[in-house]
């Protein structure tokens, strides 16, 4: 309980408060080399403030998915070191990263979502395997459920959703317990184009929270003139780093108007989205 | 509280969903406690008529119908001396008459005699049975190229009732040495089977490992589900073989000792108590169950 009250206070805090408090995502000189000599990552040096959006973007293959394992300690780079909110990840014992995971949040391009349980059962696995109580359960579940707009569907099977709703699952599960990270892999890959605005709207509002949200896209054209910080890799390098447009702060709304702009997608959009959204992908 | 019912929700709802092989793993481990719960009796009876055999190995010098008490007290004094010896019991005539008397069916012949033609004798038991041939060449002086001449002139001439006694050894040893073969070859089975349920399980459940390692369980909060599928596993099948066992003991072995069989009452006097076997049984079972979920995971479970 302590831990989700202390990422409240941070919730509270101004947005990019860098100057004193360490970046939330600290690479410096990160190298990562596959087995059988494949360079995924080429010395990567990359900050990331608290509070941020950013969008990282390239062609497949060129290092983004690496990048989010060696966040999570999925992988360990070869060389170079990464720190999370000024800590070196890499000198962290072992049984010290589950830790370091509770407070990111993680949302894949394929759900990664249990079949065999509702959507209640699945946001509240979340809380339940890192010991949660059964009232911080109760309380934290229908809150967040209802952040991504699936009240009325908590018994349902994933199954019975649409990629969309499946995804908003997924979108809660990670964010159900406040981490001051979030990091989403593809999390359109997946959506069709109606679908992903919906799902990039509501990491938006996550991120207006006082969540820093790092999403990885292929998709260079809808992030090219977000306003947001956009960081590009190519071939295991950064090619590119900067705030496309001019940083704005803006509403969820806007930031969505916006994207269907950006995207070519009429106003009904949203409604579509938000009541009987389907996908391509099911 | 919470998280120990989480525990066995996740143990439970794996255990039912791989219904095929977790029958396999209780029913390999229900045939183990069974064998274990017939052999271990049958052991240790064997293992306690091998005693009674061991106790009973000794080697008995017969004295010379004249020799006087003082001769036959430091007899047994030399005898006492001479290394390996444990102890050595003077034997009179009439002892060893009424000996014979209670050992024969047909009390008459004793009855008949008109003298004891037996011998009084000194019996001697040797600490390790096997240095009775050895003991028996030192006091008729016959070791190390002796002349021949006994430690006392009361000995007249050594005797062993029990020939058949080695024999008898040499049959039980056989016979563990291929109980415990067996024994040893079924855990041996019940642990690779419990190993494999289990190895099933981290598969079908890859999906849950995955999303509770990205949400950021601990590794024991991980472990803890397969780990008690495994003694699941492990305590069904203890209590299906218990049941099995305490059916065949009441209707078999039971109504046996009722009949005054020899077996039997030999089994209840010579054997270990059911409560205790049960209890064995029981341990052993949770025991290479917990052992075979163990292995398995740090084999395979990744965390």
């Amino acid at each position: 309980m302590a831990r989700l009250r202390r990422n409240k206070q941070k919730a509270a805090e101004p947005v990019r408060s860098r100057g004193r408090r360490a970046p939330i995502i600290e690479l410096n000189d990160v190298t990562k080399v596959y087995p059988g000599g494949h360079m995924a990552l080429d010395r990567v040096s990359l900050s990331i403030g608290r509070g941020e959006f950013v969008f990282l973007v390239g062609p497949t293959g060129c290092g983004k998915s690496t990048l989010i394992k060696t966040l999570i300690r999925e992988l360990e780079p070869t060389e170079g070191t990464v720190r999370i909110a000024g800590r070196d990840i890499g000198a962290m014992p072992d049984k010290k990263v589950p830790q370091l995971r509770r407070n990111i949040g993680t949302v894949f391009q394929d759900f990664k979502l249990l079949p065999n349980r509702t959507v209640y059962d699945n946001v509240a696995y979340a809380l339940q395997v890192i010991g949660a109580s059964r009232h911080e359960i109760r309380e934290q579940v229908p809150a967040t459920l209802r952040l991504v707009g699936l009240s009325t569907k908590l018994h349902n099977f994933p199954d019975q959703l649409s990629g969309g709703e499946q995804q908003r699952v997924a979108v809660a599960r990670a964010f159900v317990n406040h981490p001051p990270l979030m990091l989403a892999d593809e999390p359109s890959g997946n959506l069709d184009p109606v679908t992903s605005i919906g799902i990039m709207q509501l990491l938006y509002r996550i991120n207006k929270t006082g969540t820093t949200v790092v999403v990885v896209t292929h998709d260079r054209e809808m992030v090219d003139n977000m306003r947001r910080r956009v960081v590009e890799l190519y071939e295991g390098r950064v090619v590119r780093d900067e705030v496309s447009g001019g940083y704005t702060e803006e509403s969820t709304t806007e930031f969505g108007m916006r994207m269907r702009a950006e995207m070519g997608v009429g106003a009904d959009g949203e409604r579509k989205t938000n009541g009987h959204g389907h996908s391509l992908a099911r | 509280m919470s998280r120990v019912l989480f525990f066995f929700s996740e143990a439970f709802r794996a255990l039912r969903r791989n219904g095929a092989p977790t029958l396999a793993a209780v029913i390999t481990t229900v045939v183990t406690v069974v064998l274990l719960g017939v052999l271990i009796p049958v052991f240790s009876f064997a293992q306690a008529k091998s005693d009674e055999v061991q106790g009973q190995l000794n080697v008995q010098f017969a004295l010379y119908d004249d020799a006087t008490n003082a001769e036959i007290a430091q007899a047994k004094e030399k005898i006492e001396a001479v290394p390996g010896v444990e102890s050595v019991t003077f034997i009179s005539k009439q002892e060893a008459l009424r000996t014979l008397k209670s050992e024969l069916q047909d009390k008459s012949i004793v009855e008949e005699l008109h003298t004891n033609p037996l011998p009084a004798s000194l019996q001697v038991k040797a600490v390790d049975a096997s240095d009775l041939p050895q003991i028996e060449r030192e006091v008729m002086g016959t070791a190390s190229g002796g002349t021949g001449n006994p430690l006392s002139s009361a000995i007249s001439n050594p005797f062993s009732r029990q020939q058949s006694t080695h024999q008898i050894a040499k049959v039980t040893s056989a016979l563990k040495i291929v109980l415990t073969v067996i024994m040893a070859l079924l855990v041996v089975a019940s642990l690779m089977l419990i190993g494999n349920t289990i190895r099933l399980s981290i598969f079908t459940r890859r999906r849950e490992v995955e999303v509770m390692r990205l949400v950021g369980a601990t590794r024991w909060f991980i472990r803890w589900p397969f780990l008690i599928e495994g003694v699941v596993v492990g305590f069904l099948g203890g209590l299906v073989a218990i049941i099995i066992l305490w059916i065949g003991k009441v209707t078999i072995v039971d109504p046996l000792g009722d009949n005054g069989n020899a077996f039997a009452s030999a089994q209840h006097n010579s054997t270990i108590a059911f409560p205790a076997l049960i209890a064995i049984l029981f341990g052993a079972a949770i025991l290479v169950s917990t052992i075979g979920s163990g292995v398995t995971l740090r084999r395979f479970l990744r965390v």
